[in-house]
């Protein structure tokens, strides 16, 4: 009987490629490029490519841990809180006399320990899920701010710190660089590390993967750390951007957040999606909602746009690949050796 | 490998598509030195938020007085009532190099940098109705004179109490500017020998939003049982506390009275609930602030004490100085209304 | 054969004992917050106020209840907010345009609004396989939108609206306002539909284990419309009561009272993983968070702290949810011991 390996690998085909969701967020990104500059004769020049960004991407922060969040089948809708307290607390520091530097160290500990909470939390009470918990957590953030800060507004910060906002390094904004670098470790820990590996093991069968030795516990609580950690470098931003803060900031921040991150093609049943989705996806949307501003759309008009696009896109997706279709986890068969047969 | 393979490509993908088209787009620019034919001038004003009857009025006012002297208004408000979402705004309009930028500010200190920026762009920044800091703007176009409506809404008060007893005030939200410099200066006011016998029990937030205002007006009435007046200087607090006294039927008890808006208190003031309150003509301040617009980019005023412009049909107006260190122009004293004219007035905003 | 028998029963008895004691927990913190919020204001528990509290918290209990539905099936909803704003203003500048229009009209109006926003938002979630978070967030975008739209930005004031339109929320019969008793006809009709009906068997059975239900036969797809249609039903018959009750019909009404709502449901012992939850359960949280809402305002704390004691009083209210059942759970196991 001749050997036949039987391969379990999908064949390669460009067609299956390009077909991929992210790719076709890069197509929505060109169109929406086109449609933008049809539009406006303000819009195609290299400071919009420059300083649009800079007022959408600290939200894009947060979308990076929330992929995570969202592959290990989780959400966190407390990141808006997260952010307003670490800020607040770094305003109230900083005008009761720490030195600005240890302030903005301050700020990130906050954040991170906000983060941390959340985590323990989730693991102390598996029974409780992610929603009810970060619910929780996302009005007692809030309210701690507002007991600190209440209704004043705290800021007047050292000019340099400006600069995070509003600065450029050899004319690329502060923020851009330092957003390319954070989505560059994220995205090579995502695909290339076994951390990543773990992430999606644990949001395509929590159970499997905690009885397969995967520590899932202390996964859970780095992932949300982090996520705590992220809403600090987002916080240090957006004060930075208005010189001062209160404690009503980044409000529907997170809502935003999933929205993009899920856009990205990261489905939320966990398990499932990449992170240059949802970078892509933070793109798309805020070149959209800049370039529509441009031509002094409507508030409203633009909620509908947005709205419609996330429905739209969504729905695409899953009429084109079916919703519970998962890309094949494709395990390598190895190569029978000429004289073994391949069952043994 | 494949997957290496799949990111690079992409990579490269975006990249291939992003260089040109900056490059392409660097040297394509249309500078727009100089200055721009008079027609094309645009005006803009960023309001507090959507939806909001009291600044489409303000905004129609704007767009009105702009479009009098033949130039081309911008209105612009973002769909929630944030800093941030201003911020958006403004750099947008930045890029659209308008002339004038009137901010009605959700935040005193928060649009300061990017303010700051459109100024340095060559843009003439003021605020109107919601104040920005000094450093912030060129000047401020006020309603009316601050302390004015902190001293007649506590002269009001005083007389519907029948001159002693307990008062408390609802307000919008506990930053904004507007409500805590009336609240200063009523609180001021109320150190006066004359008012000794009123007293202030509470400040109550209700946010701006309908069914918070309607509790926080339920439980001052639950927690002061001879609370005498309510002084709600917000169009929603005072809306909200107008019905929660119709309903448990307290006209004639307990009074109230504020800053609201014609349509929305015409049930109250005719039913007794409200003997009368204030407001201005939210239309005549945004067409104050398009000639004030006009005039600062004219450089007919630079917003320093003492300048003179003509603002259209209100007739001549003088540059003030402002409590808060800068400076401001004020439309007039706030408007009264009670039973007599409240039937004109509802209809019109 | 014989020993398989008492070990039904026994778990039977036990499942039931259990949910009791996730009430219990649930009740005795309310009871508990009562008694607090009474010591440092006398004016708590009075009739005018606990009629308050009612009135207020009746409109919280309508969505509630369809909440519960769309989260047993695993499912959420954040665009209740928009429907209610949607249908609110659409009943009220039909009451400006007509004023001559029976309340019962009005009503009905609101009902139909929110009903195809729910039929559209279901055949979304159940035809098209989207889920229901990244829909409904859509969707709320886009319904505050047209909202705004259709109103042109100008609100519906008081004195617009018919006395016999604001009497919908400020009538009562024999005492009882009416809004109260609206929100006690749903809760009884729910009651029963979903304990005793084949279709609310079936709407547990899809969240407990959708492939499940769909391999046995159950018509998966259909109850997962019908769950966001009766949300949207019932959250347009919200907007009309909201509408009616604050005499004032504005484009951002309801702005985030989704979340408000989720924690009622959440509060009341609903799970989120879907197939889980009851009646009594609901009622508690809905009850806990109104007396959140109307407490807070009366002790004498600064309306700073207000937030922060919400969100303390619900996590707690939470955990000890969780505890009382693990500690049930222990006690159950301990009685199957062998």
């Amino acid at each position: 009987m001749p050997e036949r390996v039987i391969s379990i690998e999908r064949k390669w085909s460009w067609k299956r490629f390009f077909l991929q969701w992210e790719w076709l967020l890069v197509l929505i990104f060109i169109v929406v490029n086109i449609v933008n500059s049809s539009l406006s004769p303000y819009y195609l020049s290299l400071s919009t490519f420059l300083t649009a960004p800079m007022s959408f991407l600290d939200i894009a922060f947060l979308v990076l841990p929330m992929t995570f969040v969202i592959i290990l089948g989780n959400i966190d809708i407390s990141v808006g809180s997260t952010v307003a307290l670490s800020a607040v607390v770094m305003a109230v520091s900083f005008n009761a006399g720490l030195p600005m530097p240890l302030a903005v160290l301050l700020c990130l500990a906050v954040a991170t320990t906000c983060g941390l909470l959340n985590g323990v939390l989730m693991v102390a009470f598996k029974e409780l899920s992610s929603v009810i918990i970060t619910l929780a957590t996302m009005i007692i953030y809030r309210g701690v701010a507002y007991v600190i800060l209440q209704d004043q507004a705290s800021g007047k910060f050292p000019k340099w710190y400006s600069t995070f906002g509003w600065g450029n390094v050899a004319g690329i904004p502060v923020i851009i660089i330092v957003f390319a670098i954070c989505a560059l470790i994220f995205g090579l820990v995502l695909h290339m590390t076994s951390f990543g590996r773990k992430i999606y093991g644990m949001g395509n069968n929590l159970i499997a993967s905690r009885y397969s030795g995967i520590k899932t516990n202390s996964i859970v609580i780095i992932v949300f750390t982090v996520t705590g950690l992220m809403a600090g470098f987002t916080a240090l931003f957006l004060s930075s951007r208005m010189g001062s803060t209160r404690p009503n900031v980044a409000q529907g921040y997170e809502l935003t957040a999933i929205a993009m991150t899920v856009l990205g093609g990261v489905s939320t049943s966990g398990g499932k999606g990449r992170l240059i989705g949802p970078v892509l996806a933070v793109f798309i949307i805020g070149f959209l909602t800049y370039g529509l501003g441009l031509v002094n759309i409507p508030a409203q008009v633009l909620l509908i746009i947005t709205g419609l696009l996330l429905v739209v896109s969504v729905l695409v997706l899953n009429v084109r690949f079916g919703s519970r279709h998962q890309r094949p986890v494709v395990a390598r068969a190895q190569p029978a050796q000429k004289g073994e047969r391949p069952d043994e | 490998m494949r997957k290496i393979i799949t990111v690079m490509t992409m990579i490269a993908v975006i990249m291939v598509i992003a260089l040109p088209v900056a490059l392409f787009a660097g040297g394509g620019t249309e500078q727009g030195g100089g200055s721009q034919p008079a027609a094309s001038q645009k005006y803009a004003i960023v309001f507090k938020n959507t939806g909001n009857p009291y600044g489409d009025k303000q905004m129609g006012g704007f767009k009105d007085g702009i479009e009098e002297q033949g130039y081309q208004a911008i209105l612009r408000a973002p769909d929630q009532p944030t800093a941030e979402a201003q911020i958006q705004i403004i750099q947008q309009l930045i890029a659209q190099k308008v002339a004038s930028i009137c901010i009605v500010g959700n935040d005193y200190d928060a649009l300061q940098p990017v303010l700051q920026q459109a100024m340095a762009q060559g843009i003439k920044v003021f605020s109107l109705d919601s104040a920005v800091n000094p450093a912030s703007r060129m000047t401020h176009v006020n309603q009316a004179d601050s302390e004015k409506i902190g001293q007649t809404l506590i002269e009001a008060a005083y007389d519907m109490a029948g001159g002693s007893g307990e008062i408390a005030i609802l307000s919008a939200t506990s930053q904004a500017s507007n409500q805590n410099l009336w609240i200063s200066y009523m609180k001021k006011e109320l150190e006066k020998p004359k008012y000794a016998n009123l007293k202030l029990v509470k400040i109550a937030y209700g946010d701006d939003i309908r069914d918070k205002s309607v509790s926080e007006a339920q439980g001052l009435l639950q927690s002061f049982p001879n609370l005498k007046v309510i002084i709600a200087p917000t169009t929603v607090g005072i809306a909200a506390a107008g019905k929660v006294l119709t309903d448990k039927g307290l006209q004639g008890k307990v009074f109230l009275t504020g800053l609201g808006l014609p349509s929305e208190m015409a049930t109250y003031i005719e039913n007794g609930v409200c003997p009368y309150m204030f407001l201005w003509n939210p239309i005549d301040v945004g067409y104050l602030g398009a000639y004030t617009a006009t005039a600062l980019v004219s450089g007919k005023i630079t917003g320093k004490v003492g300048d003179k412009f003509k603002a259209g049909r209100l007739g001549d107006y003088t540059v003030v100085k402002a409590a808060d260190g800068g400076t401001e122009i004020l439309l007039g004293p706030p408007f009264k209304f009670d039973k007599g004219n409240i039937e004109e007035w509802k209809s019109v905003y | 054969m014989s020993d398989t028998k008492p070990a039904i029963a026994d778990t039977k008895r036990v499942s039931r004992s259990t949910e009791r004691f996730r009430e219990v927990g649930l009740l005795a913190f309310i009871v508990v917050i009562c008694v607090l919020v009474q010591i440092r204001n006398h004016n708590f528990l009075t009739l005018t106020n606990i009629q308050d509290l009612l009135a207020n918290t009746a409109i919280l209990g309508i969505l509630a209840v369809g909440m519960m539905m769309v989260i047993l099936t695993r499912g959420i909803d954040l665009s209740i907010g928009a429907t209610i704003a949607l249908s609110g203003m659409v009943s009220a500048l039909t009451v400006k345009a007509i004023p001559t229009m029976p309340p019962i009209v009005s009503i009905l109006e609101g009902m139909l609004v929110g009903l195809a926003v729910g039929a559209i938002i279901g055949v979304t979630v159940a035809r098209f396989n989207v889920l229901p978070i990244i829909a409904t967030l859509g969707f709320m975008n886009v319904f505050r939108g047209l909202t705004y739209l259709i109103s042109g930005g100008a609100w519906v004031s008081s004195y617009q609206m018919s006395a016999g339109f604001q009497r919908i929320a400020t009538g009562s019969i024999f005492g009882v306002g009416n809004l109260i008793i609206i929100a006690v006809v749903i809760y009884v009709g729910y009651a029963y539909f979903i304990r005793h009906t084949k279709t609310g068997r079936q709407i547990y059975a899809v969240g407990s284990n959708p492939e499940a239900a769909d391999v046995s036969g159950l018509p998966r797809k259909r109850i997962v419309w019908l769950v966001y249609a009766v949300m949207g039903t019932l959250a347009g018959l919200a907007g009309v009561l909201w509408v009616a009750k604050f005499a004032s019909a504005q484009s951002d009404t309801a702005t985030g009272y989704e979340l408000s709502v989720i924690a009622a449901t959440v509060l009341g012992g609903v799970s989120i993983s879907g197939g889980s939850g009851t009646v009594s359960g609901l009622i508690l949280g809905t009850i806990l968070l109104g007396i959140l809402n109307n407490a807070l305002p009366l002790i004498n704390v600064s309306p700073f702290a207000q937030q922060f004691i919400q969100g303390v009083v619900i996590l707690a209210a939470v955990l000890t949810n969780v505890l009382v059942k693990r500690n049930s759970q222990r006690i159950a196991l301990r009685k199957r011991a062998i």
